[in-house]
């Protein structure tokens, strides 16, 4: 089995977001990265334990910068056998797409996996493009996969549901909860990550079709109001007459 | 020129995000002094089709073929994207729900068109072509133009009240020449997780709760109380990774992100990663019997109390009140 496994830089979840620039670009002063938890909680870990159990090689892919490395041998160490770096920055999520779409296709992978979104930017929308750009079919937000031969079966959860599928391969697929169990690396794997292969290659041109113009963070709560908790006949009211919730 | 909306039907009706898209729609198209149009695909009723009319569309193309039954990101991207170069639609919007996210990305790839995912505003169009949308798990909001020709949005749910009006949309067979390998999945089985209450990502009405209510045996005055407001249950993290409560009741950063016009939140102290999924709620009630529970400064209403008091107690006055 040969699987790529796609995966972003995002910041830590515990990260307080602010902006510099005029709210034009996001603070990343004092901020921790890491891989996002999607890609590697689910994707990253269920891609490793198919290799684990059918054999083959799980590839790591990454469009950012030289300080990606971090996170790039964070994914070597929970067992990814090899990683490439698309050596450029992340600008849209069209761009990101063309960047994986061209490795892919050179890469003969059976299955490409990604995350359900990335925490930052929340599109969940490379893993469709990708699959555009390939002609392959997508099965989105994937709770479960198991592989039987050249075919898949996947649980994709919709709302208020879920759908079991089967697909041959090749495909794409985005991941997320259920899945896998994260998994925290151990000595052997962060001393067996550092001669992983890592091979940095050049980005491919593409026009930007959309550009972050400014953020803005959400207007402060006013103070809370509280009631009485022998009085949830107020509360009824508040909610009815005043937040109009009810 | 003209405004394409994918008007999803799920088993044969509109959702009532569906609704939502296709009033967007209609005054993404009164901003480009334009008419919008809508498509379905699959099994609809007639009737519910023209009164897609009364939220501003006056056609609705429709899109029937055996196998178009059942989701397929492939056959249904084709027909939205062959749809909008059928209309010559500039702008193209969907949901940004669990098929919407597997259509949008392969529909704007199609098309060549610049996506904004998630918006939740109209688009400014003043100089350019602005949306706005949740970024860094609700903690932000970021601006984007799209700057090409072609244009695709995914509207994130309960982002707006569409309200209808009178009119009767025009119904018109669509189809395109589907191919096999269109129809790339197959559907072993289908399973409903909810029961007939709302899902979560469009439940206007929300009660959830936390590792305060010390376990699953506890929440018989949670489920009452969501029956009582019609609202759809909810969890932090922990108490969906310990088994107590299903994984996709589950909001925060890593869960479902909701965006409801009342939460109540139970028994939860309001971690950072929880309030990322929720803070977008119109209202949020917070329930804790932790005065300096940080969720107390994100919320518009509080009580300071234990929630096995407390709770029961307010199941009774909503009754109360539903009954007055
Ligand atoms: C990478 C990462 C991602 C995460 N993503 C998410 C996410 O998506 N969603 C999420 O929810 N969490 C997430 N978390 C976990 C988060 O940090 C918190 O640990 C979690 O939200 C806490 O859950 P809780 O509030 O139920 O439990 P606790 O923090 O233990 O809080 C329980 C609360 O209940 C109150 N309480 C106790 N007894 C009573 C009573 N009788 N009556 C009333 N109140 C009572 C207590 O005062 C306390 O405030 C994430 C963490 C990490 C590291
Ligand atoms: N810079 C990147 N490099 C590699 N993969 C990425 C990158 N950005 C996003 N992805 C993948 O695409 C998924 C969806 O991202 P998004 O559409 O931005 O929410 C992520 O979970 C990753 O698997």
């Amino acid at each position: 089995m040969n699987i790529l496994v796609c995966i972003s830089k995002v910041p830590d979840t515990t990260t307080k977001i602010s902006f510099t620039g005029n709210n034009s670009t996001f603070n990343e002063s004092g901020v921790q990265f890491i891989i996002n938890p999607y890609d590697e909680w689910y994707a990253l870990v269920r891609a490793v334990e198919i290799r684990e159990s059918l054999g083959g090689e799980v590839t790591v892919l990454n469009v950012g910068r030289a300080e990606n490395e971090q996170i790039i041998r964070k994914a070597l160490a929970i067992g990814a056998d090899k990683a490439i770096r698309v050596d450029a920055d992340p600008r849209d999520a069209l761009y990101v797409a063309r960047q994986i779409a061209e490795q892919a296709k050179v890469g003969n992978y059976d299955m490409i996996m990604l995350g359900k979104e990335t925490i930052d930017y929340n599109g969940s929308v490379v893993g469709g493009m990708v699959a555009e750009m390939l002609n392959l079919p997508y099965i989105s937000l994937a709770s479960n996969l198991q592989v039987d031969g050249k075919t898949a079966t996947l649980v994709r959860d919709v709302e208020g549901g879920k759908e079991v599928l089967q697909i041959s391969m090749p495909f794409v697929t985005s991941a997320q909860k259920g899945m896998a169990e994260a998994r925290i690396p151990n000595m052997r794997g962060i001393m067996m990550s550092k001669s992983k292969p890592l091979a940095i290659v050049p980005p491919v041109e593409v026009s930007g079709l959309s550009q972050v113009e400014s953020f803005q963070l959400p207007p402060e709560k006013g103070h809370v109001k509280l009631v009485a908790p022998d009085n949830m006949d107020e509360l009824v009211r508040l909610l009815h007459e005043e937040a109009k919730a009810i | 020129m003209s405004v394409l909306v994918y008007a999803e039907f799920v088993d044969g009706r509109p959702k009532k995000s569906t609704l939502e898209a296709v009033f967007y729609a209609a005054r993404v198209a009164e901003k480009l002094k334009t008419s919008a149009v809508a498509l379905t695909i699959g099994p609809a009723d007639a009737s519910d089709l023209a009164a897609l009319g009364q939220y501003g569309v006056a056609r609705v193309l429709h899109a029937v073929d055996a196998r178009l039954v059942q989701f397929q990101s492939r056959a249904y991207s084709r027909l939205i994207s062959e749809a909008a170069l059928k209309e010559a639609a500039d702008v193209v919007v969907l949901l940004h729900n669990a098929n919407g996210k597997a259509l949008s990305g392969r529909v704007a790839v199609r098309l060549e068109a610049g996506l904004v995912s998630g918006a939740i505003s109209l688009p400014d169009i003043t100089s350019g072509f602005h949306l706005d949308k949740p970024v860094f798990s609700g903690k932000a909001f970021a601006k984007i133009n799209i700057s090409s020709a072609k244009k695709v949005i995914s509207l994130n749910p309960n982002s707006l009240k569409p309200e209808a009006g009178s009119g009767s949309a025009e119904v018109v067979p669509f189809s395109i020449d589907l191919q096999e390998s269109d129809f790339d999945a197959k559907l072993v089985s289908r399973e409903s997780v909810t029961n007939g209450v709302v899902p979560l990502p469009e439940a206007e009405l929300v009660v959830s709760a936390g590792r305060g209510l010390k376990g699953p045996e506890n929440w018989g005055i949670i489920e009452q109380l969501a029956e009582s407001l019609g609202a759809t249950t909810a969890c932090s993290r922990p108490v969906a990774d310990t088994g107590w409560r299903p994984h996709h009741e589950h909001v925060g950063q890593t869960g479902v992100a909701i965006k409801p016009n009342l939460y109540i939140a139970i028994g939860i102290s309001g971690a950072i990663q929880h309030l990322a999924g929720v803070n977008q709620s119109k209202t949020i009630v917070v329930i804790n019997k932790d005065a300096e529970a940080p969720f107390f400064k994100a919320a518009d209403y509080g009580v300071i109390g234990d929630a096995f008091e407390v709770v029961p107690r307010l199941t009774e006055a909503i009754r109360r009140f539903k009954n007055s």
